[in-house]
C-alpha cells in the first residue's frame, strides 16, 4: 500500500434491472387496436370527455373509463414546439415539429410529430392528418403513425379546439 | 390535539400476478370501496390526500404521478406522495389534521412489484456506496438475521415455523390472503430449506394490489354517521443504514416508538405486525412488548400476501377491522420499511 491515499471522489456504479412492462387493461384495448391501424380512445361515464391513449380513468372525475370510442385520424394543433437542439440517440434531425394534437372525436391532446409542413408556419388550430406506415410494417407503437401533416381544412377557433367530432369539418358554428 | 378517528378501509385481493392491470386499474376500486364506506363521491370531498408507492418496482419514473389520474383531481385538491408504504401516508395525514389543516383525509397505498425481480430490486434501497453497489438481495439479509437469531440461541426453526402455520391457518379467515392453508409445524419443517435458514413459506410472497383508508377528526366521523376507531398513538423510528451498526437480533426503532405511541398505557388484544420474514414477528413481538394476551397477525400477515407500499396501512385497516367489528378494544398496528427491519412505525388504535 502506498503511503498516501489518493482521494476518492466518485465511484461508477450502473443499475441494471429488469422488469415485464404491462401497460394496463385500457391502454392495451388501445394498442391492440393502432396494431389494426384505428385510434381509439375511452369516454368518461361523468363528464363525457373522450381521452387518448386510455388508461382506464378520467383524471378529472376520478371514475373509471369503460365505453371504447373509434376516432380519427385527422386532428387539430393545440399547442406546438419547434425543437432546434438535437436529442442524442434520437434519429430525427432538428428543427422539427412536437405537437399537442386533439383526434377529432377526442377532447383531450396527445404527442406526436408534425412533418410535410413549413415549421414556421405551423400555428394552433391547424388541422392535420396521420401519415401512416406501410400497413405491414404496423406494431403496438404509436411510430405507426409516421408523423401528422397538414390538412387543407379551414383552421379550428382556439375556444373550439377539442371539440370536433369524429366526422371532422366543417362544424356547426360555421353555418 | 385533535384526536384522529378511522373511518373506512379496504384492501385488494393479494394477487401473485396482477396481469395486464396498470396501477390506476389496481387502485380505482379501494377508492370506490372508501368513498361508498363514508357516503361521499370522489377524493374532492375530503381534504387532504396522500399515497404511498415506490417507482422502483414498477420500474417506470414518477409512475406514482400516474396514481393521481385515479383520483379527480379537477378543480385541485391538497394531494401528496410518500416514496415509502402508506403506513407513512397516515402519518403526514396525521400530521395534516394535527396541524388543523384538514378535517378529514384520503390514504391509500399501492404496488406491481411482480413486473421486476423483487428481491434485486430492493437492493437498491441499501446505501448507495457500500451495499447497493453489490447487490445484495433482500433475502439473502434477511437470512443473515434468521441466521443471528439462531446462532444466539434467540429462536429455533421450530419457532419460525409455528410463525408461518400460524399465518397460514388464520389466513384461511382472510379472503384476501394468497397463501392460506391447514398447515402444521411439522409440514413447514418438513419443507427445504430455501436460502438458509429460510425456507420459501417463512418468507413473504410477491403481491399486486392496493388498499384505502380515510381518516377524519371525530367531529367529522360522527357528521358522516360511521363507525369508527380511535388512533391514540403513533410513531416511527429509523435505524442507521449500516447493517453492522445494528443489533439485528433486536428492533430498537419499534421499541422506541412503541414506547413514544404508548403501546404499553393498556391491554393490547390484537396487534398486525408488518414481518415480511417469519423471524421478524418474533422480533417484533418482542420490541413491542407483547404477551401472549395478543392475538398477532389474525389476518395471516403479510407472510399470507404483501402489497408492497400498501401492508404497512393494511396492519392498522385489519386492527381498525377487528375494532369496528366489535372483536378487539384496544390493538396495535405495525409498519416497517428498509432492510432486516431498519425503519418502524408503530400505531396505536382504540374503541370508542
Amino acid at each position: 500500500m502506498s503511503e498516501q491515499t489518493e482521494m476518492i471522489t466518485d465511484i461508477e456504479v450502473p443499475i441494471y434491472l429488469q422488469y415485464n412492462f404491462t401497460a394496463g387493461r385500457a391502454p392495451s384495448k388501445f394498442l391492440s387496436r393502432l396494431k389494426k391501424g384505428e385510434l381509439t380512445g375511452q369516454r368518461c361515464p361523468n363528464c363525457a370527455n373522450v381521452y387518448i391513449p386510455p388508461r382506464g380513468s378520467c383524471p378529472a372525475c376520478g371514475v373509471a373509463t369503460e365505453e371504447e370510442v373509434l376516432l380519427s385520424d385527422k386532428a387539430t394543433v393545440q399547442s406546438f414546439t419547434i425543437v432546434a437542439i438535437p436529442i442524442p440517440n434520437n434519429p430525427i434531425q432538428p428543427p422539427y415539429v412536437v405537437a399537442n394534437l386533439v383526434a377529432d372525436g377526442a377532447n383531450i391532446a396527445f404527442i406526436h410529430l408534425l412533418s410535410e409542413c413549413v415549421n414556421e408556419d405551423v400555428h394552433i388550430g391547424q388541422r392535420v392528418q396521420a401519415v401512416w406506415k406501410p400497413e405491414e410494417e404496423w406494431d403496438y407503437a404509436m411510430d405507426n403513425i409516421r408523423y401528422f401533416k397538414p390538412l387543407d381544412e379551414p383552421d379550428v377557433p382556439v375556444d373550439r379546439i377539442g371539440t370536433v367530432p369524429f366526422e371532422g369539418l366543417p362544424l356547426a358554428w360555421e353555418d | 390535539m385533535k384526536d384522529i378517528a378511522v373511518v373506512a378501509y379496504s384492501q385488494s385481493d393479494c394477487l401473485a400476478q396482477a396481469g395486464v392491470a396498470n396501477e390506476v386499474e389496481l387502485i380505482m376500486p379501494q377508492l370506490r370501496a372508501v368513498y361508498d364506506q363514508v357516503g361521499i363521491n370522489n377524493a374532492q370531498d375530503v381534504d387532504f390526500v396522500c399515497s404511498g408507492s415506490c417507482d422502483y418496482l414498477q420500474g417506470a419514473a414518477f409512475a406514482f404521478v400516474a396514481g393521481v389520474d385515479a383520483l379527480g383531481a379537477v378543480p385541485p385538491i391538497k394531494e401528496s406522495h410518500v416514496e415509502m408504504d402508506a403506513a407513512w401516508a397516515l402519518f403526514e395525514s396525521i400530521l395534516k389534521i394535527r396541524m388543523d389543516q384538514a378535517d378529514s383525509a384520503l390514504i391509500y397505498g399501492f404496488s406491481k412489484s411482480s413486473p421486476g425481480e423483487l428481491p434485486i430490486v430492493l437492493s437498491q434501497q441499501l446505501d448507495p456506496y457500500y451495499l447497493a453497489p453489490l447487490w445484495v438481495d433482500y433475502i439473502s439479509l434477511n437470512a443473515m438475521q434468521a441466521r443471528m437469531m439462531l446462532d444466539q440461541g434467540l429462536i429455533s426453526e421450530r419457532d419460525m415455523a409455528e410463525v408461518v402455520a400460524r399465518s397460514r391457518n388464520n389466513a384461511l379467515a382472510n379472503p384476501h390472503a394468497l397463501l392460506k392453508g391447514e398447515q402444521t409445524v411439522d409440514d413447514v419443517l418438513a419443507e427445504d430449506t430455501y436460502l438458509s435458514p429460510l425456507r420459501r413459506s417463512d418468507c413473504c410472497p410477491i403481491s399486486d394490489g392496493a388498499a384505502a383508508m380515510i381518516i377524519c377528526t371525530p367531529q367529522k366521523a360522527k357528521e358522516w354517521g360511521v363507525p369508527y376507531a380511535l388512533i391514540t398513538g403513533i410513531d416511527h423510528r429509523m435505524e442507521t443504514h449500516n447493517l453492522g451498526m445494528r443489533d439485528l437480533t433486536d428492533s430498537v426503532s419499534t421499541r422506541k416508538a412503541a414506547a413514544a405511541a404508548g403501546v404499553a398505557n393498556g391491554q393490547i388484544d390484537v396487534a398486525e405486525v408488518y414481518a415480511p420474514f417469519s423471524h421478524q414477528e418474533i422480533i417484533l413481538s418482542r420490541a413491542l412488548g407483547l404477551t401472549g394476551d395478543t392475538i398477532v397477525n389474525p389476518s395471516g400477515g403479510v407472510l399470507a400476501g404483501n402489497l408492497m407500499m400498501a401492508s404497512g396501512l393494511s396492519r392498522v385497516g385489519e386492527v381498525f377491522n377487528r375494532i369496528v367489528a366489535g372483536e378487539a378494544g384496544r390493538g396495535v398496528a405495525h409498519a416497517t420499511s428498509g432492510a432486516c427491519l431498519q425503519h418502524n412505525l408503530v400505531t396505536v388504535l382504540e374503541a370508542v
